[in-house]
């Protein structure tokens, strides 16, 4: 299974933010869309950068005045993205060891989704629920066969 | 107005689509814990359930059919009805849905395969390998598809299951397949074919390939035909090392010591040859002067890794002809919209979110229309995969019965739903009907120590009926 698997259920697109915005706008997004990181794209649609939970609550703890800040001020810049056809195995381990919650999925330069870990974790739970179910199901036909 | 979901009113879905899917979506609603009194009518436009399981499974893997019998206990449920032969969109449109239910749910899986985007791609002689399956396992909508099995080279395109699965069926003895529950006039036409060399083409390198271990190991285990592997296109490239050293994971550890094996096989003298090659892609098929494919030209790939390291593939400049006369792609299943349902053409699947259908305008869902299957998420993972995917889809539609958030159509009542479907298709099955063609066809084949032999026409159907 690849990454577009899962963007597939996930309605359109990413939620996102303009690097000139306010964080004030930005916390107001997070809290509309009940989501834990907004995508930083230029006009172009171009990702910039990400700018997470975590970011605004490193940042609040020396600076009160934040709010008036611009998301372009403490958005992380260095983002790993991920492409549609990125293998599932590969990305799950990929965030775990980069302590990576969030992945913008990029597609010829365009922003086409967000991943978060518990995306990734879910698809990978629902794949092996799937293939223990599909397992049992043949044994139990053997033991049938059988006679047991 | 009273809420649906006691016994009195009960909640009223229609499942469109007997595969796989529906079953589940059908067996998660009926195990409820909020002890909602569900109804389910399942439709399928073919007369016969069970979808790609009885018309994409292979008809050597009689073990993975087995789920039909999980899925005969869910259709034993009272309030399951099965209307069979009755195609959403032609003979019941979406409006007569709403009329009649307070959910549907669409499961029609991945109906078609994606292309190859390649020239030369349209020539007689090359085919979706889906085509050939469905002609295989006696789909009636291919009954009277040709393939031209006198030739002697065919290729494959794609390394996973349903590829693997098209070239062992080439590469099988008339004997092998004599035992399985292979269409009758499929059966007829392998056994005269000339098809000697068979190769099957991975884009990327062995520790990629999608196709799984007991397929992988079962093709070195055919009466007469030797699988080819060459030694330095399973040799692990650095990259797929190092991948494969930092996730140790068994299942493509294992996978990578099977093809080296084979690369270690020496000659056995068998009738056919199962060549199975990687890093190569097709770039162009050309054709003779009557349009025929007489061969593939191929470009060897290497990998790079993708910012998640991810490993994808990328053309070289070395090029290969290969001459075949007979080329399957099989790159992957892909959605196909139904009449009057959002579709999302990016990732070929119903504009859904965790199953609940999308407004494409407002992106809010629709209410009382959903989705599970790879007509949901795109086609991945085994049969069983759709069982927590379709369970979902019922938590979301359980989630919005509770918030009131169903149709209310003019005619809930099950009897009303039923005496619209036989006016529209009169000849449309019951699961009863289905069972007893089944009871038929498992008959038929007993007497030739099949496992079943299979109506291929409607109109065979039908008759066998009575109607």
């Amino acid at each position: 299974m690849d990454i577009a698997g899962i963007l597939a259920t996930k309605g359109e697109k990413a939620h996102t933010v303009r690097p000139e915005q306010a964080i004030r706008e930005a916390l107001a997004l997070l809290a509309r869309h009940n989501v834990g990181a907004l995508i930083v794209v230029e006009g172009s649609g171009r990702p910039v950068g990400i700018l997470s939970e975590r970011d605004i609550v490193r940042e609040a703890t020396h600076d009160e005045t934040l709010f008036g800040r611009k998301v372009a001020d403490i958005m992380t810049r260095d983002v790993i993205t991920g492409a549609p056809h990125d293998d599932l195995l590969t990305v799950a381990h990929t965030m775990i060891e980069k302590r990576v919650r969030h992945l913008p999925v990029v597609d010829k330069g365009r922003l086409v989704g967000i991943v978060s870990i518990g995306d990734v974790l879910k698809a990978q739970r629902d794949q092996y629920q799937g293939e223990l179910d599909t397992l049992q199901t043949q044994l139990l036909s053997d033991d049938a066969r059988r006679g047991r | 107005m009273a809420r649906p979901g006691t016994a009195a009113e009960p909640l009223r879905v229609a499942v469109v689509g007997a595969g796989p899917t529906g079953y589940y979506a059908a067996e998660a609603l009926f195990k409820n814990e909020r002890g909602v009194v569900v109804e389910v009518d399942v439709y399928d436009r073919l007369p016969t359930p069970y979808g790609l399981v009885r018309a994409g499974v292979a008809p050597d893997h009689q073990k993975i059919k087995a789920v039909t019998a999980a899925f005969d206990k869910v259709a034993a449920n009272p309030r399951f009805r099965f209307f069979g032969g009755v195609e959403f969109g032609k003979d019941l449109m979406l409006g007569d849905l709403r009329a009649h239910y307070h959910q549907i749910v669409y499961c029609t899986g991945a109906q078609t395969d994606r292309r190859m985007g390649i020239p030369g791609e349209d020539l007689q002689g090359s085919h979706p390998a889906t085509e050939f399956v469905a002609w295989y396992n006696g789909h009636p909508d291919y009954r009277d598809y040709g393939f031209d099995l006198s030739q002697e080279r065919a290729a494959v395109v794609g390394v996973g299951n349903v590829a693997i699965d098209v070239a062992r069926i080439l590469c099988r003895s008339p004997e092998e397949l004599a035992t399985t529950d292979i269409a009758d006039h499929a059966l007829e036409a392998l056994r005269k074919s000339r098809v000697k060399e068979v190769y099957l083409l991975g884009r990327r390198g062995p520790a990629q390939a999608a196709f799984t271990n007991p397929e992988i190991k079962e093709i070195g285990e055919l009466a007469d035909a030797e699988v080819i592997v060459r030694p330095e296109e399973v040799e692990l490239d650095p990259l797929s090392r190092a991948s494969l050293d930092k996730s140790q994971d068994r299942a493509t550890l294992k996978k990578v010591e099977i093809l080296q094996g084979y690369a270690l096989r020496k000659p056995a003298g068998r009738s056919r040859r199962l060549i199975v090659r990687f890093l190569v892609s097709p770039v162009e098929l050309t054709g003779d002067a009557a349009g025929r494919v007489v061969a593939m030209r191929l470009v060897r790939n290497e990998l790079y890794a993708t910012a998640t390291g991810a490993l994808q593939p990328r053309a070289t400049t070395q090029f290969e002809a290969l001459p075949v006369g007979l080329v399957f792609r099989s790159v992957g299943y892909r959605g196909v919209p139904l009449p009057g349902v959002p579709f999302n053409e990016s990732w070929g699947v119903i504009l859904n979110e965790k199953g609940r259908v999308l407004d494409p305008d407002t992106k809010q869902p629709i209410v009382g229309e959903y989705t599970a299957g790879w007509i949901k998420r795109g086609p991945s993972g085994v049969i069983g995969t759709n069982k927590p995917d379709a369970a979902e889809t019922v938590t979301c539609m359980l989630e919005d019965l509770a918030q009131g958030a169903v149709l209310q159509p003019a005619h809930p009542a099950a009897a009303a739903a039923e005496a619209l479907v036989r006016q529209r298709t009169p000849h449309c099955l019951s699961y009863a009907d289905w069972l007893r063609l089944n009871a038929l066809e498992v008959s038929r084949g007993r007497a030739q120590g099949r496992p079943r032999v299979k109506f291929t026409r409607v109109e065979e159907m039908l008759q066998a009926l009575g109607r």
